[in-house]
C-alpha cells in the first residue's frame, strides 16, 4: 500500500513536513531537527525505491486521488493529476532529492547561534517537495504550479540572512521567474484551447501528428520560460547574482532545482517535437544557447573577484555543456543515430555530475566560511596550513568541474566533445576550451585561498556533519570518475532512452 | 481615524466574519471555498488596521497567527494523507454517511452542506491558512516597514528624483 | 465576439511586459507582473467560455450549456499564486527601499 503511492509520497511527505515544522520548533531546536532530516528521509527513500524500479525498467505512472488506480476517463482522455515515474524523472529527482538532503544536513550546525531556523526548514522542505513535484510532474499546470512553488521558496531562502543587497538579488530572481511563469501559463491556455487537455502525454500524442504554428508557439513560450528557469544564455544574468548573494548552502539547492529545470524542458521539447521537421532548428538553437552560454560563463568568470560570484558564472557554463549536449541530441532525434544518441547519455551524465560538482563547490565556500567566520573570501589565503581537509575537497571539486580524469566531470564531458563533433566541430572545440578556461580560473582561485604564507586568522573546527556530507559528495564524484562505465550502463543508459522514447511515455498515460 | 469610522470597523466586525465563514463553509455547493472566505476575512484586519491605527496593530499576537497558518496547512496535508488507503488526496470521507459524507439524492436540489466528504473540510483548512497569512503579511508590512515607507522620505519613492 | 476577449489579452500582456521592462520603478515593476498576470487570467477564464453558458453547477441547473469549469480553478490557483509571488516581491521591494533609500533600479546594480 505504501509503496504504491511512493510518487505520491515523494512530494508529500516534504509537503507535510514543511508545514509541521512550525509545531516541532516549538518543541525545540533537537526535535525540529530531526523532524527535519527524517522527512527528508523518507523522501529520499522513497525516490531510490522509485529510482532502482524505474532503473531497471519499471515505470509508475500514478494518478492523485483516483478510486481506481486506472488514468484514462470513461471519455478517453486523462483527467486526474498524474505523476510519471520513468528512468528519466526518477533518476533527476533522485539527485535533486540528494542535494537537498545534504544540504540539509550541512545546514544542521549552520543555526546553532543563529535565529529562525525553522522558517529556514520550511522553505528548504518546500523547495524539496517543489523539485520533486518538477520532475514527477505529468501535466501542464501541476508544472506551472511547482514551477512557482520553487520560485516562491528559493527566492525566499536567498534573502534568508538579510543581506541588503541580496534582496536585490532575490527582486531580480522573483521577477523573472514570475515573468517567465506567466509565460509559461499562456503555452498551457493555448495548449487547453485547442486540444481541451492539460496532460503533457496525451497532448504530444495529439502535436506529433498534426502539428501546427499554434502548437509551435505554445512549445515556445513554455520552452522560453524553462530555459529561464535553468538560466540558459541570454537570460543567465540572475545567475551569478543569486548565487553571489545567497549562502552556499543555499545554491547548492538552487543548482539542484536548475537541474530540475533542465530535466523538464527537455521532456517537453522531446515530447512535443519528436515526430516535427521542426526539432531539427530548435535543437540547434539550443546547442548555440549552450554554447554562448559556456562562452559568457568561462569569460566572465574570468574577471570576477567575488568567489561566490566566480562560482555562479562557472555554473552558467556547466549549464551551457548540458544544454549543447541534449540540444544536439534533439536536433537529430527524427532519425536518431549513434553520435546523437551518446550526445543525449553525456548530457545526462553532465546533468548529474553539475549536481555533484557545483554542490560541492558551493558548500565548501559555505564550509570555508563557517570556519574562518569571514564573510568576504578575499581577506582569506593560505587556508591549506590550518585545514588541509578543505583544501583536498577543494581540489577534487576544481577538477571535477573542469574536466580532469579520472574525476566524474571528464567521464561526461569527452562523451559530449566526441559526440557534438561529429555533428559540429566548433561546438566541441569551444566547449574543450572552456572546460581549459575553468580549470585555469579555478587555479587561480585554489591558489589565493589555500595556498601562500599560514592564515593567521582563528580557525574553528570543522563539524564532522558538514565534512560527513562533503565527503559523500568527493566519494560519488570519484565513483563516477572512476567507474564510468558501470554508470553509463546502469544508470544514463536507460534515462536517455526514457528521455527519447516518447511513444514509452505517450503510451503509459494513454 | 475619527470615531465614525472606528464604530463602523466595530459594527462590521459580524457582517464580514458572517461572510467569510459562508463562503468557506460553502465552497463545495457554490463558488468560493478557502481562498475567498478567507481573504474576506483577513480583509477585516486590514479594515482594522486603518480604523484603529499602529497602537491597535500593536496589541495583535504574532504567534497565534504563525500557529494557524501552520495549522491550518498541516491539517491540509494530514487530510490528503488519510486518503492514503487507496490513493494520495482520495476523497475517502464521500458517501460514508458520516461527517460531510452524506450522499446526494439525484436530481435538482438546492446543495447539501453535509456533502462532499473533505472537500469542505480541506476548505476550512485552507481559509484558517489564508487567513491567518494573510493577515501576518498584511500585519508585517504595516507594522515594520510602515514607517520606513511613508515617513519624510516619501518624496523619495518615485523613480525619477 | 470571443476575439475581442484575445485583443485585450494581448493589449494587457503588452502594457504588462512594456512595464516591467522599461520601468525603473520596482514598484511599477510589480504593477506590471500583476497586469501581465491579469492577461494571463483573463485568456485562461475566456477559454472556458460558452456562448449563453451558465455557471458550471450542477444543483439546479436549468441547462447543461455551462461555461468549462477546468480553466476556472486553473484561474483561481494562478490567482492565489500571483498573490503569494506579489506579496514577496513588495517585501523585497521595501527592503531594498530601507538599504538603498530608493526605489529606482538603476540606482545601484549588483556588481563586482
Amino acid at each position: 500500500m505504501i509503496l504504491e503511492n511512493a510518487p505520491a509520497l515523494a512530494i508529500g511527505i516534504p509537503l507535510f513536513a514543511a508545514f509541521a515544522v512550525f509545531f516541532f520548533g516549538k518543541l525545540g531546536k533537537r526535535a525540529m531537527k530531526v523532524w527535519v532530516v527524517a522527512g527528508l528521509l523518507a523522501a529520499e527513500v522513497f525516490i531510490i525505491w522509485l529510482a532502482m524500479d524505474a532503473l531497471s525498467g519499471i515505470s509508475h505512472f500514478y494518478a492523485v486521488g483516483a478510486q481506481v488506480p486506472g488514468i484514462i476517463s470513461q471519455a478517453g482522455f486523462p483527467v486526474r493529476v498524474v505523476l510519471v515515474v520513468d528512468a528519466v524523472s526518477a533518476l533527476v529527482a533522485l539527485v535533486a532529492m540528494s542535494l537537498c538532503l545534504l544540504a540539509g544536513l550541512f545546514s544542521l550546525r549552520f543555526f546553532e547561534k543563529k535565529e529562525g531556523g525553522e522558517k529556514f526548514y520550511s522553505l528548504l522542505l518546500l523547495l524539496a517537495a517543489g523539485i520533486t513535484g518538477l520532475s514527477f510532474t505529468g501535466d501542464f499546470f501541476t508544472m506551472f504550479v511547482f514551477l512557482e512553488v520553487i520560485s516562491i521558496s528559493s527566492a525566499g531562502l536567498i534573502v534568508f540572512f538579510r543581506e541588503g543587497e541580496g534582496f536585490e538579488a532575490g527582486f531580480k530572481y522573483l521577477v523573472l521567474l514570475a515573468i517567465g511563469a506567466l509565460f509559461l501559463l499562456f503555452g498551457v491556455g493555448i495548449f487547453y484551447g485547442k486540444y481541451g487537455l492539460l496532460n503533457i502525454g496525451a497532448i504530444a500524442s495529439l502535436v506529433g501528428v498534426n502539428a501546427s504554428f499554434i502548437d509551435f508557439t505554445a512549445v515556445a513560450l513554455i520552452a522560453s520560460a524553462l530555459l529561464l528557469k535553468c538560466g540558459s544564455f541570454p537570460v543567465h544574468m540572475w545567475k551569478p547574482d543569486v548565487y553571489q548573494k545567497a549562502s552556499g548552502i543555499v545554491s547548492a539547492v538552487l543548482v539542484a532545482s536548475g537541474l530540475v529545470g533542465i530535466y523538464a524542458l527537455f521532456r517537453v521539447l522531446f515530447l512535443m517535437l519528436a515526430n516535427t521537421p521542426l526539432s531539427a532548428m530548435v535543437g540547434w538553437v539550443i546547442a548555440i544557447l549552450g554554447v554562448f552560454s559556456i562562452f559568457v560563463g568561462v569569460t566572465m568568470a574570468l574577471k570576477q573577484t567575488s568567489l561566490k560570484r566566480l562560482v555562479g558564472y562557472a555554473a552558467v557554463a556547466e549549464t551551457g555543456f548540458v544544454l549543447l549536449a541534449f540540444g544536439t541530441g534533439l536536433a537529430a532525434v527524427t532519425s536518431m543515430d549513434i553520435f546523437s544518441f551518446r550526445a543525449v547519455i553525456g548530457g545526462m551524465f553532465q546533468l548529474v555530475n553539475d549536481g555533484l560538482d557545483l554542490g560541492l563547490l558551493f558548500l565548501l565556500i559555505a564550509a570555508v566560511g563557517f570556519v574562518t567566520k569571514k564573510k568576504r573570501i578575499g581577506e582569506i589565503s593560505g587556508l591549506a596550513h590550518k585545514s588541509p581537509v578543505l583544501a583536498v575537497l577543494f581540489l577534487i571539486g576544481m577538477f571535477a568541474i573542469s574536466g580532469m580524469p579520472p574525476f566524474n566531470g571528464f567521464a561526461s564531458k569527452i562523451i559530449i566533445y566526441e559526440s557534438v563533433y561529429m555533428a559540429s566541430p566548433v561546438f566541441s572545440i569551444v566547449g574543450i576550451l572552456g572546460s581549459v578556461m575553468l580549470l585555469a580560473i579555478f587555479v587561480k582561485v585554489f591558489v589565493a585561498i589555500f595556498l601562500g604564507p599560514p592564515y593567521k586568522g582563528k580557525v574553528e573546527v570543522l563539524p564532522k556533519s558538514m565534512l560527513l556530507v562533503m565527503c559523500i559528495f568527493a566519494f560519488f564524484i570519484l565513483l563516477l570518475g572512476l567507474f564510468p562505465k558501470q554508470a553509463i550502463e546502469g544508470v544514463f543508459l536507460p534515462a536517455a532512452k526514457a528521455l527519447i522514447n516518447s511513444q514509452a511515455y505517450i503510451g503509459g498515460i494513454l | 481615524m475619527s470615531p465614525i469610522v472606528k464604530n463602523v470597523a466595530v459594527v462590521l466586525v459580524i457582517p464580514i466574519t458572517m461572510f467569510g465563514l459562508y463562503i468557506i463553509l460553502h465552497g463545495h455547493l457554490t463558488p468560493g471555498g478557502g481562498f475567498p472566505g478567507g481573504a474576506i476575512m483577513a480583509s477585516l484586519v486590514v479594515l482594522f488596521f486603518v480604523a484603529f491605527g499602529k497602537e491597535w496593530a500593536k496589541k495583535i499576537n504574532k504567534g497565534i497567527l504563525f500557529f494557524g497558518e501552520s495549522f491550518g496547512l498541516a491539517l491540509f496535508g494530514l487530510l490528503a494523507f488519510l486518503g492514503l488507503g487507496t490513493s494520495f488526496f482520495h476523497n475517502f470521507l464521500a458517501n460514508s454517511d458520516s461527517l460531510f459524507g452524506m450522499s446526494i439524492p439525484f436530481g435538482a436540489n438546492s446543495g447539501f452542506l453535509w456533502s462532499g466528504g473533505i472537500i469542505p473540510l480541506m476548505n476550512i483548512a485552507v481559509g484558517l491558512e489564508v487567513f491567518a497569512a494573510l493577515s501576518i503579511i498584511a500585519v508585517v508590512m504595516f507594522l515594520e516597514n510602515g514607517k520606513v515607507m511613508f515617513s519624510e522620505k516619501e518624496n523619495n519613492v518615485g523613480g525619477k528624483k | 465576439m470571443i476575439g475581442f476577449v484575445f485583443l485585450a489579452v494581448i493589449a494587457l500582456a503588452a502594457i504588462g511586459i512594456y512595464a516591467a521592462m522599461f520601468k525603473r520603478n520596482l514598484i511599477k515593476i510589480v504593477v506590471g507582473i500583476n497586469i501581465i498576470a491579469s492577461a494571463a487570467n483573463l485568456f485562461l477564464v475566456s477559454l472556458g467560455y460558452r456562448e449563453g453558458g451558465i455557471a458550471p453547477i450542477f444543483t439546479g441547473a436549468e441547462s447543461l450549456n455551462m461555461v468549462l469549469a477546468t480553466p476556472q480553478a486553473l484561474t483561481l490557483t494562478s490567482i492565489v499564486i500571483n498573490l503569494a509571488v506579489t506579496a514577496l516581491m513588495l517585501s523585497f521591494a521595501i527592503m531594498i527601499y530601507r538599504h538603498y533609500g530608493s526605489l529606482d533600479a538603476l540606482k545601484r546594480r549588483l556588481k563586482e
